[in-house]
């Protein structure tokens, strides 16, 4: 039976290929914006899984030098020698031009078994180290898949693929890591996991917990529930076309349904036959996603990384690995979502009189009803989404609010949209423009979903390039005042610090010394720095709060300013005690932004600093140079104290740098934002297609009146250009909106710093344009259609009058 | 026994970083050779010889508690060069492997120590002479004059178990096969080879249940060479004796793919006189095998040494005397009976 109606049905598509198209498309399209997102997330994780499981960091604990600093070569051997079971790591980065590596150097000797890395037996020599070759010069580098080195100098160690190493990571025998980063003492000494026995107590170590790794995962958590989310609203957005076009394929079939069921064929086998049949397509669709999909999150996996990289240090591979149960995952997306899309058709066939005329209806009469309850949902939704502001707490609770105010607007559109339009024709307008206005708000039921899917993606849109401008110029203006000095240096010894210091005397105004020592604060990994009481701090740093002698505290070692993240994350204001070192706690007398760090930080006087972490160097300086002098002092330590180039830079290029980071980071958005407005814009022209066909019963009438095609056309056109900009209006409060949330809750919680709001008109005005565009081009197919209708079809509007 | 530990660094601890180690039984490319006849110079000659690929200091002891239960105990530092070369700080090709053991009648515990040379996590000096890895130590008290091997501490420990001894020894080194030159198979290859089998043990065991004081005996091989196995060796089976008048006696067997076995011995009097014999002068029986860590091994043996109107059979103290560590193998103490009686070690490698 179920075949029968089958046959019946499919005959359907033969005749309408463009709608089958339109419903394979928004299944695909859905299918491979969400499945896309899905896929950089997983490989994103992964690699966060790899890389917090590097050597074990993640399971052992680790000694440091008491400051963070290397452990001496002696200080290990001594342990080994009293029975302490710990095994030396010499990590850092490696620059090679402009490629940068992570080397990780481990004692293959005595490194504990849950730390050691294991080296995945596989293709032909990928699985088989040679231990001799490992072990001597000039080394092995064990790289991951899809690493390159370019320029490699001579005596460099061979590389070899293995797929255990995390992205942009080179494990490596300590000989060679110590050989390659110039260093012999450990960075850290891992502590073997069954290590029973007591520390010896004056190595002046410091002893640290196992990395977790939360810690990451943490901070990139509101980056991939941005994504997450973005993903979920192309997803929505998709499923509002699936839902348009198995809407109009429904009313279309609706004669050759009622036939069907009066030839005997049971509702159950209709019902059967139609779910068989949306099944099959939207496998076919679904497939074709994932391909899609697959193609995208590839596209756009090189921005992922960079973005990663740039916001959090964490490195993600710039390539995309297949995963069965991402597909797996996408595929029941599919299949759920089209399910859903089609659950209101189905359930008006199930719903369908037997002996109803089998009236096509292109559109219900919005009746007063309808509307008001439509508004009602919007209200409640829009409580609960102040409900979730008030109460909830968390990046979680962010996004819930995000998603509760985007569904409510969507569903508020249609009842704003129309209102808007009653209102509107109330002025006098001309009887055209007022049966323009009328026929507009008649078409709102069947255009609105569209309509919503265009609202929502304009809203993403203003929401996220507000945040990201904001947040740019924030960045910028923050980078002014803190990058003050006009040179940064780093020597590499005490000596080579010496000589830059005596260089120096008279050519420049003041020599800025840059430490930092690495500790914890409240327990969480922090780093102090001790600075000099220098006009340069008083009248550049940029202070969020702070006591009237903020300064005078700092220098005279009885005050503290800690970041931002810390304040907020602590909730420490002004007074608050700090606790510095074990026996030390200040007053907190400042508080500033420190955008782009994920860690904690304080700033002290630098004679305080010095007592405390005496064993610390001081290496780095920031310069004040009169500005004409900066080439001659920037020469001069090149070639003078024989500096490398990339030793000392200028203040214009450390924030060249800052800003490339930074635009990198949003790169994936931007992105988004396109592929999020294409898609609504496919969704206006399927919904105007749709709509074509059916509303000849409405433009015969007035045809016949004496208005030609031409004019017609005309004002399809002008309805789709109204309702695109009456759209556009009412996205500007809710993207706005969105753009608070974003900086005032999500932001704070995701990175620990709030950002003030900064509003862009002229971006606004590019994106109406764009909207205005994207309607205009999807009324052109239907508008042009129309005014070539030859007369005949109008005119048998009349004579088929059912 | 130099062949014992040809391919002791195969493993080092990972079974995925072991592999490209093929052929190092059988080249000797670069790294000095043993020559006949050996000249020894001492005390030099007790600390390391690095242009040689493998050497050792390895002791093992026979001990008695006061309630006259029976233990052994094994402390072993190996040398491995990846190339005929000392180096400085971490990078150097001198590894070091060190073997633990203790064996009660019921119970082995094993344990093993890897680490590098140059940076002085392990290694070893002549004079004055100590042999450490990490912390475990075999360090001379011998008086000046009197040679390094003499008087010995001795320390180690693992997983249940450390053991502290103090060794004295009453009789002089002892030169293997001929005068110190030992000749491993009938191709040739051969190492240096002496030994202090003539230790008196005072001491304490540490065991999870508490401290246990001990007395005994102990024999110390000092071993090096480049050229450890032919390639159709596969296993070896090596004894140390000592008779109840004094003697002591090593013998080992080497086994052949195709079924032979080269054997070798030295008779050894009280005075510490040492007299070799060939191969074949020495006959090995299995007579009772036990299954051990999932493998069938002899565990007791008949050995005739018909030159010295020797037939004895060995049984273990604990037939599961499993070395546990990268590279397995039994090692534990023995008690023989016969034609003569006394106690003694025996080490089986090659089971597999």
């Amino acid at each position: 039976m179920i075949r029968h109606a089958l046959s019946g049905l499919i005959a359907h598509w033969r005749r309408h290929p463009g709608q089958l198209a339109t419903l394979m498309t928004g299944l695909a399209l859905a299918t491979a914006l969400w499945s896309g997102v899905q896929a950089i997330n997983a490989e994103a994780r992964s690699a966060y899984d790899r890389a917090a499981a590097t050597l074990g960091q993640d399971q052992l604990a680790r000694l440091t030098g008491a400051a963070g600093g290397a452990v001496e070569a002696e200080t290990y051997v001594a342990l080994r020698r009293a029975g302490v079971e710990v095994s030396p790591v010499i990590t850092g980065v490696l620059r090679l031009g402009d490629q940068r590596l992570r080397i990780w150097g481990y004692d293959p000797l005595t490194i504990p078994q849950a730390a050691a890395p294991r080296v995945t037996p596989g293709d032909e020599g990928q699985g088989q180290i040679d231990l001799a070759a490992f072990l001597t010069e000039p080394g092995l580098l064990l790289v991951a898949e899809g690493t390159v080195l370019n320029d490699l100098p001579p005596g460099f160690p061979g590389l070899q693929v293995s797929g255990d190493v995390p992205p942009g990571s080179a494990f490596t025998d300590i000989a060679t890591a110590g050989r390659l980063l110039q260093t012999s003492d450990p960075t850290y000494l891992l502590v073997a996991p069954d290590h029973s026995g007591t520390l010896p107590g004056d190595t002046g170590l410091r002893l640290e917990p196992p990395r977790s790794g939360e810690d990451i995962g943490r901070l990139t958590d509101s980056f991939h529930l941005n994504l997450t989310a973005f993903g979920l609203l192309a997803f929505a957005v998709g499923l509002f076309i699936v839902h348009g076009a198995i809407g109009l394929a429904t009313e279309q079939r609706r004669t050759g349904i009622r036939t069907l069921r009066a030839l005997g064929v049971p509702l159950r086998a209709v019902l059967g036959a139609l779910a068989l049949e949306l099944a099959v397509i939207a496998v076919l669709a679904g497939a074709a996603g994932l391909i899609l999909g697959y193609l995208i999150a590839g596209l756009l996996m090189p921005g992922v990384a960079g973005t990663l990289q740039g916001l959090y240090g964490a490195d993600v591979p710039g390539t995309l690995r297949f995963s069965p149960e991402w597909a797996a995952l996408a595929g029941g997306m599919t299949l759920a979502g089209a399910a859903m899309a089609g659950a209101q058709a189905f359930a008006r066939i199930a719903a369908m009189p037997l002996l109803q005329p089998a009236q096509p209806r292109a559109w219900a009469v919005a009746s007063g009803r309808g509307m008001a309850r439509q508004g009602l949902a919007a209200l409640a939704l829009g409580l609960v989404a102040l409900a979730i502001l008030g109460l909830g707490d968390g990046l979680v609770a962010g996004f819930a609010f995000l998603a509760a105010l985007l569904l409510a607007s969507a569903i508020a559109l249609p009842v704003v949209l129309s209102w808007l339009l009653g209102r509107i024709s109330r002025l006098s307008w001309g009887v055209r423009a007022e049966w323009m206005l009328a026929d507009a708000r008649q078409q709102m039921p069947s255009l609105s979903l569209a309509l919503m899917a265009l609202l929502l993606a304009l809203a993403a849109n203003i929401g996220v390039s507000t945040m990201v401008g904001s947040f740019r110029v924030t960045f910028i203006g923050w980078l002014d005042q803190r990058l003050a000095a006009e040179i940064y240096v780093t020597t590499a010894s005490p000596a080579e610090a010496e000589a830059t210091r005596r260089y120096l005397e008279g050519r420049a105004e003041a020599v800025l010394p840059n430490v930092w020592a690495e500790t914890d604060l409240f327990g969480r990994p922090a780093d102090i720095y001790g600075i000099v009481d220098h006009p340069t701090y008083r009248d550049h740093w940029p202070l969020l709060s702070a006591t009237p002698d903020v300064w005078d505290a700092v220098a005279r070692g009885t005050g503290a300013l800690v970041n931002e993240q810390t304040a907020r994350r602590e909730t420490l204001s002004l007074g608050d005690p700090l606790p510095i070192a074990p026996d030390v706690t200040l007053p907190v007398v400042g508080i500033y932004s420190d955008y782009g760090n994920p860690n904690g930080q304080a700033i002290i006087a630098l004679d305080l600093f010095r007592a405390l972490y005496p064993e610390v160097e001081i290496l780095r300086f920031g310069l004040r140079v009169p500005p004409e002098q900066v080439d001659a002092v920037t020469a001069g330590l090149r070639e003078e104290v024989g500096l490398p180039v990339d030793a000392v830079v200028n203040q214009a290029q450390v924030k060249a740098f800052s800003i490339g980071v930074f635009e990198r980071t949003f790169q994936i958005t931007g992105a988004l934002n396109v592929l999020t407005l294409a898609v609504a814009g496919f969704a206006i022209w399927t919904s105007l297609l749709t709509l074509a066909n059916m509303r000849l019963p409405q433009v015969a009438p007035v045809w016949a009146q004496g208005m030609t095609r031409r004019v017609l056309a005309r004002m399809e056109l002008g309805r789709a250009v109204l309702l695109a900009g009456l759209t556009f209006l009412l996205s500007v409060p809710v993207g706005l909106a969105l753009a608070w949330a974003l900086l005032a809750v999500v932001n704070v919680e995701a990175f620990g710093w709030r950002l003030p709001m900064r509003l862009f008109p002229g971006d606004w005005l590019g994106l109406l344009a764009l909207a205005l565009v994207a309607a205009l081009i999807a009324a052109a197919f239907p508008a042009r259609r129309l005014a070539r209708l030859g007369p005949d079809r109008l005119l048998r509007v009349f004579a088929n009058d059912r | 026994m130099i062949a014992r530990w040809s391919f002791a660094f195969l493993m080092l601890g990972q079974a995925a970083l072991a592999q490209g180690f093929a052929g190092l039984g059988t080249d000797a490319e670069g790294f000095s050779i043993p020559t006949r006849p050996a000249e020894f110079d001492f005390p030099a000659d007790h600390g390391p010889h690095p242009t040689y690929r493998i050497e050792w200091w390895y002791l093992t002891a026979t001990l008695t508690g006061e309630d006259g239960a029976e233990y052994g105990v094994q402390w072993t530092l190996f040398r491995s060069a990846l190339a005929p070369e000392t180096g400085a700080g971490w990078q150097s090709p001198q590894l070091w492997m060190g073997h633990a053991g203790l064996t009660t009648a019921d119970r082995h515990f094993s344990a093993e120590r890897l680490g590098r040379g140059a940076i002085g996590q392990a290694g070893v000096t002549a004079a004055p002479f100590e042999a450490w890895i990490d912390n475990w130590h075999m360090t001379s008290r011998a008086p000046a004059g009197a040679d390094a091997l003499s008087a010995l501490d001795l320390f180690a420990g693992g997983d249940g178990f450390s053991y502290d001894l103090t060794l004295t020894a009453d009789g002089p080194l002892v030169f293997q096969g001929d005068a110190g030159y030992s000749v491993k198979s009938a191709e040739g290859q051969a190492s240096y080879y002496y030994s202090q089998p003539f230790y008196e043990v005072t001491g304490t065991l540490t065991l999870p249940e508490g401290p246990v004081a001990v007395t005994g005996t102990a024999w110390l091989d000092r071993e090096w060479s480049s050229q450890p196995l032919s390639e159709t060796q596969d296993g070896w089976d090596w004894f140390s004796l000592q008779f109840a008048d004094g003697s002591r006696m090593m013998g080992f067997g080497l086994r052949d793919r195709s079924g032979d076995t080269y054997t070798a011995a030295t008779w050894i009097t009280p005075d510490g006189t040492a007299t070799p014999y060939p191969d074949g002068a020495l006959r090995l029986t299995p007579l009772g095998w036990a299954e051990v860590a999932g493998r069938r091994v002899p565990v007791e043996w008949r050995l005739e040494l018909p030159a010295r109107g020797v037939d004895i059979t060995t049984v273990p103290l604990n037939p599961q005397s499993w070395m546990d560590v990268s590279v397995s193998y039994w090692e534990g103490p023995i008690r023989f009976s016969g034609t003569h009686e006394g106690r003694g070690y025996l080490e089986m490698t090659g089971y597999e």
